[in-house]
């Protein structure tokens, strides 16, 4: 039991350690490749802009259901001026990084891991090697550069999103005073919370895009099976690694802020 | 062997787990020839070219291309001289680039030259491959042959002095696999590179091949001219070339 439990910590630190490596080479080789620009456009174009609807509709549901819930808490003590503060401060602080990250690592990170492992099964991998494009820097470098950008500024748009979801049903559903609960808001938000907010939001793009690309990339060696279900194995095992990581990150990130 | 060989091959040996694949290989390929290498399925003949070009490490061994070492034991080195093509078996395309930026690819990342220069070259050898027509095309609309000429202009578009084949005609009718192999020979000649390919189609690959490699077991077992292969086959080898249908064929294309 005891072998077994130090086993896993050991592979759990030399997989962590791999992927940290991974993800250093990458973004160091990517600053040796050409068209740089080009290619960090093309990565936050598929990372940023193919993310934001869904980010945006889950910010908009959470901030409704955030209102209708808080307020019926708060009013139970006559406090619902306080919801404002209430829906700001923990869409800031804790959901909005956290749903953010999970809205991209379903849409993106899933998509990054499937076509690494294609790439990878496909042979074009080794294919970039033999025309002396360094693949890493090539495939990788430009996705998680793209994401250390995209990952803040969506979770910026679902926390804004996610306000106004809260006044819609806080103000405009049940009569709380629209002017008290942007007065509220603006208030009770501070620089601290904001700054909170965009580490974790980098913390969890890098971490998190890194475990997806580096699943893909390594799908030949990590993968149980060859072929389509290494693929779908390497997608899967990429979303559930990354989701367990943003909640141990969040807490751990909570706990050195607050 | 050719005193003038292009790559020479010392003793490499390539392991996987308990399977010893490639048990010290020796061989010397000449310059601006073609040289096949057959074998059954599974002896190790694409391991060989994926330690040639950099792709595997070996256990031991030393590779030397054109006088400079680029592997020795499981250190490999890019020849920063020699320029180096791969075909891959399945052509290995990227399927969300066009065929011209497919072909585009290795100049786009690796050469000094503008994009109007590569734009000019592109056209120019996708022209020669008869592909102008599909250049806007992706991979998926192109049909098998096709693409192994995509793959085939994404190769030379360097101007190459050595092209590794990985079973080029895989997957291809019998029609095509003749087409595939007469494009090789066409364009060796005309670009004047140094083919190493390795294929299952005998007595086929026989008509373009200079010399002839026979893998088996681990290790390089005949190597020669293509025109020894029947006068000068061991009893092991006229075996292997009997069940590929070798006699057969001959008969055939005598008669």
């Amino acid at each position: 039991m005891i072998r077994a439990t130090g086993h896993l910590a050991l592979m759990i630190i030399h997989e962590l350690g791999e992927i940290s490596v991974f993800g250093g080479s990458a973004l160091s080789r990517f600053l040796m490749q050409r068209h740089r620009l080009a290619k960090l456009v093309s990565a936050i174009h598929e990372i940023g802009v193919r993310c934001f609807a869904i980010v945006a509709i889950v910010g908009l549901f959470t901030g409704l259901v955030m209102g209708l819930q808080l307020y019926y808490t708060l009013v139970k003590f006559g406090a619902e001026s306080a919801l404002g503060t209430a829906v700001a401060l923990s869409l800031i602080r804790e959901l909005g990084p956290v749903l953010t990250a999970l809205m991209i690592v379903g849409q993106a990170g899933s998509a990054l891991a499937s076509e690494l492992g294609i790439q990878r099964n496909d042979e074009q991998i080794d294919a970039l090697q033999t025309m002396s494009i360094d693949p890493l820097g090539y495939l990788v470098g430009p996705r998680l550069l793209a994401a250390l950008i995209c990952f803040p500024m969506l979770t910026a748009v679902f926390d804004l999103i996610g306000i106004f979801g809260g006044y819609v049903t806080g103000c405009l559903l049940l009569n709380v005073d629209s002017g008290i609960y942007w007065n509220r808001v603006f208030e009770s938000v501070g620089w601290f919370d904001v700054q909170g907010g965009l580490i974790k939001s980098f913390v969890f793009g890098l971490v998190t895009i890194m475990i997806c690309a580096y699943r893909g990339f390594n799908t030949h060696r990590k993968a149980s099976f060859p072929g389509v279900r290494g693929v779908s194995e390497s997608a899967t095992r990429a979303v559930v690694w990354s989701s367990v990581m943003v909640l141990a990150l969040d807490y751990l990130i909570t706990s050195f802020l607050l | 062997m050719n005193d003038q060989s292009f790559l020479k091959i010392n003793g490499l040996k390539k392991h996987f787990g308990d399977k010893r694949v490639l048990d010290g290989i020796d061989l010397r390929v000449a310059r601006s020839a073609v040289t096949t290498i057959i074998g059954k399925s599974g002896t190790g003949k694409s391991v060989l070219l994926k330690c040639i070009a950099g792709l595997l490490a070996p256990d031991t061994g030393e590779i030397e291309l054109d006088g400079h070492k680029i592997v020795s034991g499981s250190q490999s080195k890019k020849s920063k001289t020699v320029r180096f093509s791969y075909m891959f078996q399945n052509n290995a395309l990227f399927d969300s680039m066009t065929a011209a930026e497919n072909v585009a690819l290795p100049l786009l990342e690796s050469s000094n030259q503008s994009k109007s220069e590569i734009q000019t070259r592109v056209m120019e050898i996708l022209e020669q491959l008869e592909l102008a027509d599909s250049a806007q095309r992706y991979p998926g609309e192109l049909s098998g042959g096709m693409k192994k000429r995509v793959a085939l202009a994404r190769a030379l578009i360097t101007n190459p002095q050595i092209v590794l084949f990985d079973e080029p005609t895989t997957g291809l009718d019998p029609e095509r696999k003749f087409g595939v192999f007469e494009m090789i020979a066409d364009y060796r000649e005309r670009f004047d590179f140094t083919a190493l390919l390795v294929s299952h189609d005998i007595p086929e690959v026989f008509e373009i091949s200079d010399y002839v490699a026979w893998l088996d077991q681990g290790t390089i077992k005949f190597f020669g001219k293509s025109s020894e292969v029947t006068t000068d086959a061991d009893s092991e080898l006229a075996e292997f070339l009997d069940k590929a249908n070798f006699k057969y064929e001959k008969k055939i294309r005598t008669n």
